[in-house]
Formats: C-alpha cells, sequence, structure tokens
C-alpha cells in the first residue's frame, strides 16, 4: 500500500516535471530568435526580422475583407525578395476573429504575448479594434495603421499613443457625401441604413453633422446588426419614407443585399453607396451590374479596373507582384489594393525608424509625409504630433454600368 | 461513496480520488509558474468554463434535466460583473457572489417551466434563451454597450505577492473555481445530491420517498445557473472584455459537450470537459483555419467513440482493470459503476432521455 502511494508521488512528480519542461521551451521559442539584435532592441525585432501581427475576418459575415490581409502579404512578400526593409525581412502573422471582438482580444493578446510581435498592423475592424485599443496601449505595442475609419484613432492620440488609423476616417467620408449632395442635390431627403456598430454610427454622426443647417434633411434611419442575415426589410421601410436619396453605410456582404433590394422595388433614389461597401467584384457584380448603375460613392487610391491607370507605374508593379505571388487572385479586387497600399505604408514608416524600438517606430509613424504613388494623384499619407489622420483626401465617383469613373476633384475634408 | 465502505473496492475508488486530487492541485498550482503568459491565460480561462461546465453538470449529470441554454446564464454572470465594476465602482471581488445570486434567481425563474417541460421540450426552451441572448444584450446598450461590447478594467496583482499579472488572475480564478467545487462536492454527497439523482432516475419512487419534485428540479435548476453565472464573472475578469458575441449559441453546446467529454455525473470531468473545449477549438484553427470547425467536430466523434463515458469513465475502467487487484468480473465492473454516486454510462443517460419524451408529463 505505501508502495503504490509513493508511486502515485513519483507519478504526480514525473508530471510536473513535464509541465515544466514544457513551458521552458515555450518561451525559449517566445524570447529566442535574437540573433543579436541591438542592445536596445525590443520584442520581434532583429537584425534579420521584423516580426508583425494582425488580426482579420478570415470567416463570418464580413470574411469579404481577408482579401486585405492577402493584399498586405503579397507586398510584404514581394518586398522581401527585394531585400526587406534595412536588410530585415517582414514576418506578418495573422489570425481569424470572424470579425468578432471577443476574438480579436484573444488574437492580440495571443500576437503579443505568445507570438511576441514586434508591433500590430492594420488590425480590420471598428468594434475589434475598439475591443483592444486600452490592452494594446497598456502593453506599449504599436497598433498601426488600423483597417478601420473610425475617427476615435485620431482623436484621442494624448489617451492612445500607440494606436493610428490609415484610410480616410469616416467622418472625412461623410463630409464629402454632405458637400457633394449639397452642390448637386441641395434639398435631397435622405434615407440611411447604416451598421449598429462604431463604423456605422460614426459615419451617420459625421453626416448629420455635416448636413445640419442645410437644405439636405435626413428623413429616415434604419439600422442592423452585423450579424443579422439580410437587410431586406430595412431597405423596403426606407423605401416606403419618402426620400429621394438613400445614404448605404454597409459592410459587403449587406451593401449587396441593400442594392439588390431596392432593384426589386421601384424606389428609384440617388444611392450613395459607402467606401468600404463599393467593391466591384464583392458587392456590384453580386447584386447586379445593371442595378448598381448610377450609384456614387468615394475612393482614395486608384482603381486597378480603371483605364487610366493601365499604364500607371504604381498600379503594374501591384499587378505583376500580386500574379507572381497569388496567381489566382483577381488584381481588379480592389481590397488588394488597399492591403497593398497600406503594407506599403507600413514598410516606409520602418524604414523611418531610427531604432529598433517600438517607441522608435511610434516616432517615425507621427511624422509621415509620405507619397504612396498607388493612392490617387495628389493623395499623401501625412501626420504629425497633432495630427493622427494619415490619409485625410477623397474623390467622389460613380458607376456607370461597368467601372468606376472619378469625378470632379480630390477632395480634402479633415476630421476635427 | 455515499453508502457505508463495503471492503476493498470503496477503499481503492476513495485512494483513487485522492491521489487524483493531489496530482490535479499539484499540477494546477504549478502551471502559472511555468507557461508564458497566453498560455496561462488559455489554462485560467479553462478553469472559469470548468466552473460553468459542473454547473450543467450537476444540472443534465445529477438531476436528468437538459439546458441547451446554459450560454444564457454564462453570459449574464459576465455582464453582471461587468457593469457593476464599469458603472458602479464595485470591488471586482464582490461582484462574484452577486453575479451568483442573479443568476441563481434568473435559474430560479427558468426553472419553474422545467417543472412542466422535460426532455426535448426542455432542450428547445432552453435552446431559445440561447439564441436570444446576444440580440437581448445588444438590445439594451445603454447597459451593456450594445455591440460595442464593454472594457472592463482587469485586476492587478497585489505588490506584495510579486506576481506577474496574468498569475495572479489565474489563481485567483482558481481559488474561486476551488470553492465552488467543494461546494458541489458536499451537495451531491449529501441528501440533495440523492434526491436529485433519485428524481433523475425514478420520478415515482423519489415521490413516494417524500422528495418535493418541484423543490428540487427548480433549485438544481437555479445552482445549476448560479455555477454557470460565476464561471461567466470569472471568465470575464481576466479577459477585461466582454461583447454580445462572446456569447454564441456554440458555446453552449460546447457545455454540454464538456460534460459528456468529461463524464456525466461526475465531479471532476468538469475539468476535462472544459479543458477539451478551450483548448481542441484552439489547435484545431491552428491546423487549418478553414476546416477549424470539421476538425473540431471530428476529434468530438472520435472522442465519444473512444470514451462514451467519458475521461472520468475511462479512468475508473482503468482503475477496475489495474493488474495489482484481482480480476474483476463484469457483474462486479457495473456493481461499482452503479454504486459511483449513481454514476451511469453514456449509453444508460441516452435511454433516460429518450423515454422522457413520450412519458412527460404534459401529456
Amino acid at each position: 500500500m505505501r508502495l503504490r502511494q509513493v508511486r502515485w508521488l513519483a507519478i504526480v512528480a514525473a508530471f510536473a516535471l513535464l509541465v515544466a519542461a514544457c513551458g521552458r521551451s515555450e518561451d525559449d521559442q517566445g524570447a529566442g530568435g535574437g540573433g543579436g539584435g541591438g542592445a536596445a532592441a525590443d520584442p520581434g525585432i532583429t537584425d534579420k526580422e521584423i516580426k508583425l501581427g494582425g488580426s482579420y475576418p478570415f470567416s463570418g459575415p464580413a470574411s469579404a475583407y481577408r482579401l486585405i490581409a492577402d493584399g498586405a502579404q503579397v507586398y510584404f512578400r514581394y518586398l522581401n525578395d527585394k531585400g526587406g526593409v534595412n536588410g530585415r525581412k517582414i514576418n506578418f502573422r495573422t489570425l481569424d476573429d470572424g470579425y468578432e471582438p471577443p476574438r480579436a482580444v484573444q488574437n492580440a493578446r495571443r500576437l503579443i504575448e505568445q507570438e511576441k510581435v514586434f508591433a500590430l498592423f492594420n488590425t480590420l475592424g471598428t468594434p475589434n479594434n475598439l475591443a483592444i485599443w486600452d490592452y494594446v496601449n497598456q502593453q506599449k505595442v504599436p497598433h498601426v495603421f488600423v483597417a478601420t475609419g473610425a475617427s476615435d484613432w485620431g482623436r484621442d492620440i494624448a489617451k492612445h499613443p500607440w494606436t493610428i488609423g490609415w484610410q480616410p476616417n469616416y467622418v472625412t467620408e461623410a463630409k464629402v457625401y454632405a458637400d457633394y449632395l449639397k452642390q448637386e442635390k441641395p434639398s435631397a431627403k435622405v434615407a440611411v441604413l447604416y451598421q449598429n456598430d462604431g463604423f456605422g454610427k460614426d459615419l451617420l454622426g459625421g453626416f448629420e453633422d455635416a448636413v445640419e443647417g442645410s437644405g439636405v434633411k435626413v428623413v429616415a434611419k434604419e439600422s442592423y446588426e452585423v450579424t443579422d442575415p439580410t437587410v431586406a426589410s430595412q431597405v423596403k421601410k426606407l423605401a416606403s419614407s419618402g426620400a429621394d436619396t438613400f445614404l448605404n453605410i454597409t459592410t459587403p456582404k449587406f451593401s449587396a443585399q441593400a442594392i439588390a433590394t431596392i432593384a426589386k422595388s421601384d424606389w428609384e433614389p440617388l444611392h450613395i453607396l459607402n467606401n468600404v461597401g463599393a467593391s466591384k467584384t464583392l458587392v456590384l457584380t453580386p447584386a447586379g451590374l445593371s442595378n448598381a448603375k448610377g450609384i456614387v460613392s468615394t475612393a482614395y487610391f486608384k482603381d486597378p479596373e480603371d483605364p487610366q491607370w493601365a499604364s500607371d507605374e504604381a498600379m503594374q508593379e501591384y499587378k505583376t507582384a500580386l500574379r507572381k505571388y497569388k496567381p489566382r487572385a483577381d488584381p481588379n479586387e480592389p481590397f488588394y489594393v488597399y492591403g497593398w497600399a497600406a503594407a506599403t505604408t507600413m514598410a516606409e514608416a520602418l524604414k523611418q525608424m531610427k531604432q529598433p524600438t517600438r517607441q522608435a517606430l511610434m516616432d517615425a509613424v507621427r511624422g509621415l509625409n509620405l507619397d504612396i504613388p498607388i493612392l490617387l494623384p495628389g493623395n499623401r499619407v501625412q501626420t504629425g504630433s497633432g495630427d493622427g489622420y494619415p490619409i485625410e483626401a477623397m474623390q467622389i465617383e460613380r458607376f456607370d454600368g461597368k467601372t468606376w469613373k472619378l469625378q470632379g476633384d480630390l477632395i480634402r475634408a479633415a476630421a476635427d | 461513496m455515499t453508502g457505508p465502505p463495503r471492503g476493498t473496492a470503496a477503499r481503492t475508488e476513495q485512494r483513487l480520488r485522492a491521489v487524483g486530487l493531489v496530482a490535479l492541485a499539484a499540477v494546477a498550482l504549478a502551471i502559472p509558474f511555468f507557461f508564458g503568459s497566453f498560455r496561462v491565460g488559455q489554462f485560467t480561462q479553462a478553469i472559469a468554463l470548468a466552473v460553468a461546465v459542473l454547473g450543467l453538470n450537476l444540472l443534465v449529470g445529477y438531476s436528468g434535466q437538459i439546458s441547451l441554454g446554459h450560454g444564457a446564464f454564462f453570459a449574464l454572470g459576465s455582464y453582471v460583473s461587468a457593469i457593476l465594476i464599469v458603472r458602479a465602482d464595485v470591488p471586482y471581488l464582490l461582484t462574484l457572489p452577486i453575479a451568483g445570486a442573479a443568476c441563481f434567481a434568473a435559474g430560479l425563474l427558468f426553472g419553474l417551466p422545467a417543472l412542466r417541460l422535460r426532455g426535448l421540450y426542455l432542450a428547445l426552451v432552453t435552446l431559445g434563451l440561447a439564441i436570444a441572448t446576444p440580440q437581448l444584450i445588444k438590445r439594451f446598450d445603454g447597459l451593456t454597450g450594445g455591440t460595442q461590447g464593454l472594457s472592463v478594467p482587469r485586476p492587478a496583482a497585489p505588490a506584495w505577492s510579486g506576481l506577474a499579472d496574468d498569475q495572479f488572475l489565474y489563481l485567483l480564478t482558481l481559488a474561486g473555481a476551488v470553492v465552488m467545487f467543494a461546494l458541489a462536492v458536499g451537495l451531491v454527497r449529501g441528501s440533495v445530491g440523492r434526491a436529485l439523482i433519485v428524481v433523475r432516475d425514478n420520478e415515482i419512487a423519489a415521490k413516494t420517498m417524500g422528495v418535493n419534485l418541484a423543490t428540487v428540479k427548480t433549485r438544481a435548476f437555479a445552482v445549476s445557473s448560479m455555477y454557470a453565472g460565476v464561471g461567466g464573472a470569472l471568465y470575464m475578469l481576466p479577459i477585461g472584455f466582454v461583447a454580445p458575441e462572446s456569447f454564441p449559441l456554440a458555446l453552449s453546446f460546447g457545455f454540454l459537450a464538456a460534460i459528456v467529454v468529461g463524464g456525466l455525473a461526475t465531479i471532476g470531468g468538469a475539468v476535462f470537459g472544459a479543458l477539451f473545449i478551450e483548448f481542441v477549438p484552439v489547435y484545431a484553427s491552428d491546423v487549418d483555419e478553414a476546416l477549424a470547425g470539421v476538425i473540431y467536430g471530428t476529434v468530438l466523434i472520435a472522442f465519444m467513440y473512444a470514451l462514451p463515458d467519458g475521461v472520468m469513465g475511462l479512468a475508473r475502467r482503468l482503475w477496475a482493470r489495474r493488474p495489482a487487484a484481482a480480476p474483476p468480473s463484469r457483474e462486479q465492473d457495473a456493481a461499482e459503476d452503479g454504486d459511483a454516486d449513481g454514476l451511469s454510462r453514456g449509453g444508460a443517460r441516452s435511454e433516460d432521455v429518450v423515454q422522457g419524451i413520450p412519458g412527460g408529463s404534459s401529456r
């Protein structure tokens, strides 16, 4: 009997040792790989490699956005084959969050604590980034060029110095639409469909502020949850509101549903579709190109399908790289261009970093003045210690039944 | 266990438990000091899940009622704790019993229909609860933060402890879980546990023995909900964030899978079940992100084929077949099974459930 107890104790001890062994090896993995970076180097950066992390919806209702991660990945591979950033190769680790904030929190913790990334780059989704916002800033990990246009990222630099956006923010975009309507349709009666989260409320709020006191009036509003199966009933309600203009603040799946629902009704509003839903391949084609004729949206980078950029150097560089590293991808898909352009910005910021530290990266990120050639001509990435909005100019575009056609000039509209 | 010792079989069983407990405690205490902070965080979550799984096992395994909606009580506990901390500055430790009490009350209310419904009918009603939960949370966005969720300040390790935050949170959760598990052991071994089991196995017999069916069933539901609520609060604290998507339908099913994986009507099984639902999906998505769900499902099915009576059932069988003891006959084996807190095998349980449908008291 006594013998048996001793045997059990031995088993317990052995198990504890096993656990210990596992733990050690994991720690080694995390801390290791530092092949002689500078003494002051932070985690995730060595003389040979920079490890970046990002959380994207590879599954779920917003999985169309995964193409952005692919576009960024292609740029980094293209850059690595050219020698990387100052001799450092970029290793971009992405995880799936299904567009669910709780999973984004898990992913951020995993990327920072277990994968030991140097910085989080381009994590997608307004609610997801809001969920990890406080955490990454407590950890003092750069949380840069997030793939969301919420105005929060640039508004709160003092409390969240480690976070910065990239694309034109939704308030800027809303102002561009408001200005367009004031000029083209000064007494527009607007019906709004919006996603009931930070993204939708940001754009809606920006629009309402911008049209205040003008002849443009919001006469009806309907919201939906990103988990809803369809927005058909909301669109039908809006159609019966008597509005003559439809502001469509939706993510791709719902953008397509809204276009298709309107086509089936006898409502013929001026349709303004927000930039995040304006993909031809993912939204307009499934909804029917003829149904999409006349839709107005905004752009800030070159549309790969627009014939005027066919011989554009930056566009050709992008298309060649995409064909080489992702042969089955459709280069006309603008989400790839988005990822490519954001990754280009990231590489430039890393290039300007004076030391291999997270603080040095943020210093570089806060003082950018870049010409990213795949953006629309004249559009620049500009930041300053008080300016947390990298891209702030957009141009109106109109869908002619085949492609998007740029209208007028680039409009600069700063959020405040 | 509950009966008087009957010679070596009962004594060795007791020893098995004691040794198992010591081993578990040793491993549990070692974990935060040997793993990286993210891994410790996963174990912390598994422990919190184990509390909820235990609660569901009290209901399903011991009292024989089915709930597909324990994710709802888990969510309620999480949100009660989160809202109290964020909106009312209540100290986080105090929110744990409050979350438990709130869920006890909610479970008591919800336990009333459980008196009239059984088997599949009860399963459907609770399923509805689980489906409605994320939507309900979104509707009360003034309180819950809606889709945006609530960020809750994570408890920090006290300076004197010398622990890192993740280690402190792990030990805190572990302490909470130990209290809940100890309570459950007391409950199951006492008259309440016997009442639950007899209600599950034969309601008429229970009645004739003077068991008040209504009281036992509603209380079982309430206690079970309380466990889910405390589990939810413990789960939320180390993450420091709640959103409606934290509580999908899959969570409620996960709990059910966990009690079967761990072993129905066992206390210790909850730990294994929780480890299973915490870690297997993560590893599945490491293998292939697109096929994660398929892999998880396949592993679950394979698990059920290999271990129909769960991890605890396997432990029992291994113990019964140990070479040191005289080779047990089949009858002895079965007798031991029947003895151990009325543990029934997976097959026997599903039979009960099926029988429960046509014989439902609503007819």
